[in-house]
């Protein structure tokens, strides 16, 4: 999987396809919201950083807990994915998953 | 209002018809405001904290709240990055935001002005030019001040231009780069650090590696010391020694428990506690901090009379209901710096509890923050230190994630084009 996830990230988040619309949960929106000074906004990024917004979610849980176990090599994010739990890592997927690119 | 405000609205106002139970549906209807229809947020401070604070409320609310940010400033300046400028390897203009996006994409009402005083009594604001601005919640995010008193003669000598500190981005930054342009080669520059805590803790570290690289290619004969009043680097600590006995042996010294007492600015020299002065060509002196100085006014510094205690649920403060503090001005739970970012995480969880607060419920029972924070070593190179901290009910305090967080093996330069992402990402977040 090492450094296919990327590939994969960037080429299932092309269209708004995902994107949709459903009540805003305020807890969900915080939490993504942890994710926004380096991912940009509501997980829209600005280049280097990887824009977050219209991933599938389980692709997204994925990656992340990849970092986490050292699976998917990384200079900050295996240390910062460690702090958050498997449901707030849903969570914040989940959100992800629901914004527009 | 403009009209890619004006769509913004409309399209929330469809969408939230929909919703019945949203934040909007029950903001404006369900809560008491202080006159007018939309509750009024006051936010004083755009940098990290407010910036951040006034553009969230407005997102998060659907406009729905009345946002003032009370700015001096016309813009903003960083002071992430602002070593590199101090190095020549970025200019002025490249740290430098216009707060015109608030306004314009948000619907914050930008005010440039400062506080003469507030009223938490009657839940009022007088500016300096005379405005009274009526808040139902305020927000504020005033940095840090100098305690003066700390070094003997430095606030004269720095307001001379003599001895400066640049630990507010802005004129100070580039007068500091004049100052090591006009430095003769051989020359000597002195940079002393107070005791933690004070605002961003490799900020000075940090800032002798990059005089250290700017003097090594233009000034081979210089000298940096480091006179630092802890017993050891506040901060990634192995990673700079390491950088320093690499890169800038011979030319970088650091000398720890260097407590500065005094400054002498004709002869150019910083007094200590039981070691003997120091005479340099370029002092760079910072002083102990504390909360800025309207949240010290407004009675909001508890805690040693410096820092500002909060609940860490809303970010209210502990001294005063119906205010909130953010960012280097409040008393931080253990391991959490006193950063940008962290302003930044502030902003959004006092964000959401005031949408909350306001509409009659409680603010998020567990929040989330966590910081990231790179410091450049060189100008292309760049090291990390990362935590994440969740609330804790039973301490009511939030703690670092055991096993999470942590520094970087080795500086890099990936990480230092993700530092320069890091900024141009969280500069929007606070003001795109």
């Amino acid at each position: 999987m090492k450094r296919l996830l990327p590939i994969l990230l960037a080429a299932a988040a092309a269209p708004s396809a995902f994107a949709q619309s459903a009540p805003v949960d305020p807890v969900a929106r915080s939490l993504a919201a942890t994710c926004a000074n380096c991912h940009g906004t509501n997980g829209r990024a600005k280049a280097p950083m990887a824009t977050l917004a219209g991933i599938p979610k389980d692709l997204l849980v994925l990656q992340i807990k990849s970092y986490r176990s050292g699976e998917e090599p990384a200079t900050i994010m295996h240390q910062i994915a460690k702090g958050y739990t498997d449901r707030q890592i849903e969570t914040i997927a989940a959100y992800f998953a629901a914004q527009k690119r | 209002m403009s009209t890619q405000n004006l769509m913004n609205r409309r399209r929330a106002v469809g969408a939230l018809g929909a919703l019945g139970t949203g934040v909007a549906a029950t903001l404006g209807a369900g809560c008491a405001s202080v006159g007018g229809s939309q509750p009024k947020v006051v936010v004083v401070g755009g940098g990290f904290g407010g910036s951040t604070a006034a553009k969230y409320l407005r997102m998060w609310s659907d406009g729905k709240l009345d946002v003032t940010l009370v700015e001096p400033n016309k813009t903003f300046v960083s002071c992430p990055i602002s070593n590199l400028v101090i190095a020549g390897v970025k200019q002025i203009g490249d740290i430098t935001v216009p707060y015109d996006n608030l306004a314009a994409r948000h619907g914050v009402k930008v005010v440039h002005d400062t506080v003469a005083s507030i009223d938490a009594a009657k839940k009022t604001v007088t500016l300096s030019g005379g405005q009274v601005l009526p808040y139902d919640r305020l927000v504020l995010s005033p940095g840090i001040d100098y305690m003066w008193d700390g070094v003997q003669g430095l606030q004269a000598a720095s307001r001379e231009g003599r001895i400066l500190q640049a630990w507010k981005a802005g004129p100070e930054t580039v007068a500091l780069r004049r100052q090591l342009e006009d430095m003769p080669d051989g020359g000597v520059f002195a940079l002393s650090i107070p005791e933690a805590p004070y605002r961003c803790p490799p900020g000075p570290y940090e800032r002798a590696c990059m005089v250290a690289h700017y003097l090594k290619r233009a000034k081979p004969r210089a000298k940096v010391l480091i006179l630092d009043a802890n017993p050891d680097v506040t901060s990634k600590g192995p990673l700079f020694k390491k950088v320093w006995a690499e890169q800038y042996k011979g030319m970088l010294e650091y000398r720890p428990q260097h407590k500065a007492m005094a400054v002498d600015a004709k002869a150019m020299t910083v007094k200590f506690e039981v070691h003997d002065d120091v005479k340099a060509d370029v002092l760079n002196v910072l002083p102990p901090m504390r909360a800025g100085a309207l949240a010290v006014q407004a009675g909001l510094a508890t805690v040693n009379s410096r820092w500002c205690p909060v609940d860490f649920l809303s970010y209210e403060s502990k001294a005063q209901a119906g205010i909130h503090v953010l960012g280097d001005s409040i008393m931080l739970a253990p391991l959490m710096p006193k950063s940008g970012h962290m302003a930044n995480q502030h902003a959004k969880v006092a964000a959401a509890a005031i949408i909350e607060l306001l509409a009659g419920r409680a603010p998020h029972a567990a929040p989330v923050v966590m910081n990231t924070c790179y410091s450049f070593v060189n100008a292309t190179q760049a090291i990390h230190v990362a935590s994440v901290h969740q609330y804790n009910a039973e301490q009511k305090t939030m703690l670092t994630v055991p096993g999470s967080g942590g520094v970087s093996t080795a500086p890099s330069d990936a990480e230092g084009k993700v530092a320069l992402g890091w900024a141009d990402n969280v500069w929007a977040d606070m003001l795109a």
